[in-house]
């Protein structure tokens, strides 16, 4: 598959003698939404740390957009277009909204280490910090310290952080956790517009989520990927239902 | 209201003018010196504050690069006397720049790869290396006697031989200015803020495309930089070098200074520069017992003012702006008032034990507060006792008023929504 925009190929990784990931196979074709759902444990944000560089692997491969970035650490796989967000939020607590956004602009638009430029007299820059804020909805919190915002302002500030840098391989690692019906759908919404025409990988609980968002979804058990599908494949997946699924979507 | 751009010019102008005019007033030897070691703290206190406000990283060894880079600039005003280098005097802290760059391209490459607590622990022993190497390597750190020198060096330009010691100080007030406005310019710029990204989260850093290890090590280059300009400066000024110059003492004064000030605002350690400078001149002159009342003054500002003078200062800023100071200053003054009694009391004390253990030995009388005190006698010792006591009591009730005038204050604000 050479069209894929993110291929893991026989990935494992252990922890000391404990084994999480058992070879794992996966490729995730250019433009898709790829949703990766699997019970507690099942070692989907490990995946998620393996992919982003996180943590090295024991053994296996991963290529994004055709090159092979195994062991290569998380600025570089960041700098080649894979930017991801995290389960626990993540952010510049005491940086503003527009400032965390900004952080993860100013690389991308070649900006680097600079220490020559002013970095509020960047048109460029201010552009596209301003049209970010403005797609995640925190316009009106724009100077607030990223550190008072409530948890789902704070989750899509994540979400902008991540999208800031124009990546083109997102990864969301539950975006949607802890947040009530109508921030859920807020986010869902978010999530869709500003992952258009991009390739999306979401580690996500919620299946009302998972199965209106995504185009394929990979299931994983105890480090494997038991089944690879679009969503109807997977719903009608006995293996999937008896393992996993159950009477959620049923 | 002004624009944010004009306030910036005209607090810029006003600190250039200050400075400008402070001799003006202050000009008898002993305030001139005090100016001029004010000016170089301030260059000082700023770089150490790139590392610890700006980056996150604590340093205890900022000193070896100002010490080092002002060994190289003592060897360098020797050569330039003895005729072996052509170099302008008026330039020469920008040697004292490179000096520190270079040693901080250096060490720097070792202590910035961690960062927390290990950052600490390998600045400090970077610095007790340097320390060390300080006697082994004579040649250099010239021993004990440390690298005397002579800054009238080769023909007066313009009349300006360096010879009076006004002219250092508007050498040093100049490259202070300069320096102040090149290191606020830097936290403008991407570096800056990513400095300040590193120092909140450096591993959300590493996944916006940023290596915190690069940010804090070109951080700590620049930063020594400014250092070597104040150590370059502290040769001119002083035209002798000794170890102490490298030493953990040293780097310890900046932190503090840095801490009094405030770490969280960019004039903090210009703040904790100044009063620091001053307290050490001014209560050393007055006092043995003048490294007690600093460590004190220390500990009570941690204590109470984590966030040091700036954020005092800040803390006033909405309160001044919706007029409402007023309000505040009959419970500050009464505060004040309330807090002279206990301290009193306390000096008294440190006095009278100091001159118990005095060369002069016991039975000397004391003059302190125009009274003659025989420090040999109970009585003194029982009646400073009480009033520290009394004083003590008497201070926390009067704090009552400040605090009920603080809450509605603050009450104030929020019904006006300004903050």
């Amino acid at each position: 598959m050479t069209d894929a925009a993110l291929e893991l190929r026989a990935v494992h990784k252990s922890f000391g003698r404990t084994p999480i990931i058992n070879g794992v196979d996966l490729a995730v074709a250019k433009g898709e939404r790829h949703a990766i759902i699997g019970p507690n444990g099942a070692g989907k944000s490990t995946l998620f740390n393996l992919v982003s560089g996180r943590f090295p692997l024991t053994s296996g491969h991963i290529l994004l957009n055709g090159a092979d970035v195994t062991g290569r650490p998380p600025q570089e796989i960041n700098r080649r277009g894979l930017s991801r967000s995290f389960q626990i939020t993540n952010i510049f607590p005491r940086l503003s909204v527009y400032e965390n956004v900004r952080c993860g602009v100013l690389w991308s638009l070649g900006y680097r280490y600079s220490f020559w430029h002013r970095v509020g007299a960047l048109p460029d820059v201010r552009a596209r910090a301003e049209e970010i804020v403005e797609r995640i909805g925190l316009a009106k919190r724009r100077d607030r310290p990223a550190g008072v915002l409530s948890y789902a302002e704070q989750r899509a500030l994540e979400i902008g952080i991540t999208i800031a840098g124009g990546a083109d391989v997102i990864l969301l690692d539950e975006p949607t956790a802890g947040m009530s019906h109508s921030e859920t759908d807020d986010a869902v919404e978010l999530i869709r517009t500003v992952t258009q025409g991009k390739t999306l990988v979401m580690v996500e609980h919620d299946m009302g989520v998972v199965f209106g968002l995504a185009d394929r979804i990979s299931v994983l058990v105890y480090g494997r990927v038991l089944a690879s599908g679009t969503p109807e494949q997977i719903r009608g997946d006995a293996a999937v239902r008896e393992a996993y699924l159950g009477t959620e979507v049923a | 209201m002004i624009s944010p751009l004009l306030r910036r010019l005209l607090l810029w102008s006003g600190t250039a003018a200050a400075m400008a005019l402070l001799p003006v007033v202050l000009h008898q030897g002993f305030a001139l010196s005090m100016l001029c070691q004010m000016g170089i703290a301030i260059i000082f206190a700023l770089s150490y504050n790139m590392l610890l406000g700006q980056s996150g990283m604590l340093s205890f060894g900022h000193a070896v690069y100002f010490g080092l880079a002002a060994f190289v600039c003592a060897h360098a005003l020797n050569a330039i006397g003895a005729g072996r280098l052509h170099f302008p005097v008026t330039l020469l802290p920008l040697i004292g720049g490179c000096a520190g760059l270079c040693f901080g391209i250096l060490l720097g490459y070792v202590t910035t790869r961690r960062s927390g607590t290990p950052f600490a622990m390998i600045s400090l022993g970077i610095a007790e290396m340097v320390a060390a190497s300080a006697l082994m390597l004579p040649a250099f750190f010239g021993g004990e006697g440390g690298i005397a020198t002579n800054r009238q060096v080769g023909q007066p330009w313009l009349g300006i031989s360096y010879g009076p010691q006004i002219q250092v100080y508007y050498l040093i007030a100049a490259w202070c200015f300069l320096c102040m406005i090149a290191m606020f310019a830097l936290t403008q710029t991407p570096l800056g803020r990513l400095a300040n990204a590193v120092r909140d989260n450096p591993e959300r850093a590493r996944f916006v495309g940023y290596d915190p290890t690069r940010v804090r090590y070109e951080m700590l280059c620049l930063a020594s930089f400014f250092a070597g300009i104040a150590g370059g400066l502290n040769t001119i000024n002083y035209e002798i070098v000794t170890a102490d110059t490298v030493g953990i003492v040293a780097s310890g004064n900046v932190l503090i200074m840095a801490f009094v000030g405030g770490v969280g605002h960019f004039f903090g350690p210009i703040l904790g520069a100044v009063l620091v400078s001053f307290l050490q001149s001014a209560l050393s002159s007055y006092t043995q017992a003048w490294l007690l009342y600093f460590g004190l003054f220390f500990v009570v500002m941690i204590l109470f003012a984590p966030g040091g003078i700036a954020s005092l200062i800040t803390l006033h800023g909405p309160v001044v702006r919706a007029g409402l100071l007023l309000d505040l200053l009959p419970g500050y003054a009464l505060s004040a008032s309330a807090l002279v009694v206990p301290l009193a009391a306390f000096i008294a004390l440190v006095e009278m034990t100091y001159r118990l253990e005095s060369d002069t030995g016991p039975g000397g009388g004391l003059r302190l507060f125009h009274l003659q005190i025989d420090v040999s006698s109970v009585l003194p010792w029982v009646i400073a006792a009480l009033v520290l006591v009394a004083g003590t009591a008497l201070f926390v009730v009067s704090l009552r008023p400040l605090r009920h005038a603080w809450q509605s204050v603050h009450a104030e604000l929020q019904a006006r929504g300004a903050i």
